[in-house]
């Protein structure tokens, strides 16, 4: 069905790959950060919230070039993680899919704050009561009641971290191969004079996928809220 | 035996109630709104009283005086709350053995199938608290405090979400627990009737302070 070179099924890949990690590392991040935002109270809450959305807001380029002027080979802490714990982002896989990460953050914190803020709380005195201590409440009442939020968090997060293109792009460049995902393959092809074809055949290879993972988050979503109202 | 001697004030309204809970079971009785429920939150941990003293045969729950107050999770009182509040998310089963999962206790086969059988809920044990009736998920909230072990039970109204008829369905399971379960019992609610049949001792509640204890001839009056 798709007539793609050997160069755009690594690009596929590459995306697949870097969409995934980029949405299980920030996902329990996105947890811990959701939880404080929906349950404390402290000095500072509206700031780490603001933080928290600001990639959604500023143009994807800034939040790019921002990660490069810290995390790049000569920057401050990219030079200090390279030479302590040979962490290398720049011009790396990984640093796009932390750029994907980075980008797609506000949309997985959103849908799992307002699940951790709409559990009836009562729930949570009475597994208290039942012997749990801070940790296992959250453990076992908390977080399952939060799944809901949850996969849709981790659904959106994936799909903007698929789609993602500016930060990326500024942050760890074009290369096939390393840091070549989708969409800059077919940014890269409509650059090029006979391009179209190829650039219309993952065009359709993206369609799929983003119908795929729409389709599977949809179905685990209704699994999940099943199970927590009783069937 | 429960002492427990706790002031707290919450907005207008003020508490201050002393009582002592013997063996048996205890009737927490007076109106809707006079406090009760906070009462026994406070016996459980879930509230922090302003000043006061709560004990648990020698145990000290909370001490204002000498700064104790243990957390709710290691008190160990069995807490069964007005609507249930049954883990939507497990089975009647999981349900079930959830605070000995964390209480840490071994699991003891023959204790469970003897809630199982006071309380009569073998046949739910596979569903979920969805789709149980009002009395079903009582009495699954009932064997689920039971089998923590508890060393004091609380029963918050447990028969207030339910239609008269169902009442008195589970009404005699609540005289055998008190007959059979050997746990020390109060029991709260605003209906002359259930705590006089649960009850052997009456402790009166109004406006948040005791205004009498005594037999159940409180309760006629």
């Amino acid at each position: 069905m798709f007539d793609l070179s050997p160069q755009e099924w690594v690009a596929v890949q590459l995306s697949l790959r870097i969409a995934a990690v980029a949405t299980v590392v920030a996902l329990p991040f996105g947890i811990a950060i959701a939880y404080v935002l929906a349950r404390k109270n402290f000095w500072g809450k509206s700031l780490l919230d603001a933080l928290v959305h600001l990639p959604l807001v500023l143009p994807p380029v800034v939040t790019g070039y921002l990660l490069l002027i810290t995390l790049g080979r000569r920057a401050p802490v990219g030079a200090w993680l390279a030479e302590h714990l040979g962490i290398v982002f720049s011009f790396r896989w990984t640093g796009a899919a932390l750029a994907c990460g980075v980008m797609a953050f506000p949309l997985v914190v959103r849908p799992i704050r307002l699940s951790i803020e709409a559990i009836d709380r009562r729930l949570e005195d009475a597994s208290q009561t039942l012997g749990a201590s801070g940790f296992w409440v959250f453990a076992t009442t908390t977080l399952p009641l939060a799944l809901p939020g949850i996969i849709a968090g981790g659904m959106l997060g994936f799909a903007k971290a698929l789609g993602e293109f500016g930060a990326t792009i500024t942050f760890v460049s074009n290369i096939p191969g390393e840091t070549q995902t989708i969409s800059a393959a077919i940014y890269t092809l409509t650059q090029v004079p006979d391009g179209d074809r190829a650039a219309m055949q993952l065009v359709l290879v993206s369609i799929v996928i983003s119908v795929a993972a729409l389709v599977a988050s949809e179905w685990l979503a209704r699994r999940a809220s099943a199970r927590l109202h009783g069937v | 035996m429960l002492t427990v001697a706790v002031e707290k004030t919450l907005g207008e309204f003020r508490i201050d109630a002393r009582f002592d809970g013997e063996s048996g079971a205890t009737g927490l009785f007076g109106p809707s709104g006079s406090g009760k429920t906070s009462i026994i939150n406070m016996i459980a941990g879930l509230m922090t009283p302003d000043r006061g003293r709560v004990v648990l045969d020698e145990l000290v729950l909370f001490d204002s005086t000498a700064r104790i107050d243990m957390p709710v999770a290691q008190r160990r009182i069995g807490y069964v709350f007005q609507e249930g509040r049954l883990f939507p998310h497990l089975s009647i089963k999981s349900n079930l053995d959830y605070g000995r999962w964390m209480t840490g206790f071994a699991a003891d086969t023959a204790a469970f199938a003897r809630v199982v059988e006071l309380l009569d809920v073998g046949h739910l044990l596979d569903r979920r608290p969805g789709k149980l009736s009002g009395g079903e998920r009582q009495r699954v909230a009932v064997g689920r405090a039971l089998l923590m072990r508890p060393r004091l039970l609380l029963l918050d109204e447990p028969l207030a979400s339910l239609d008269a008829g169902r009442k008195d369905d589970i009404l005699p399971y609540l005289e055998r627990l008190r007959d059979e379960a050997k746990v020390p019992i109060v029991y709260v609610s605003h209906d002359p009737g259930e705590v006089k049949r649960i009850a052997s001792r009456v402790v009166r509640i109004e406006g948040g302070s005791v205004v009498a204890t005594g037999g159940v001839e409180l309760l006629g009056a």
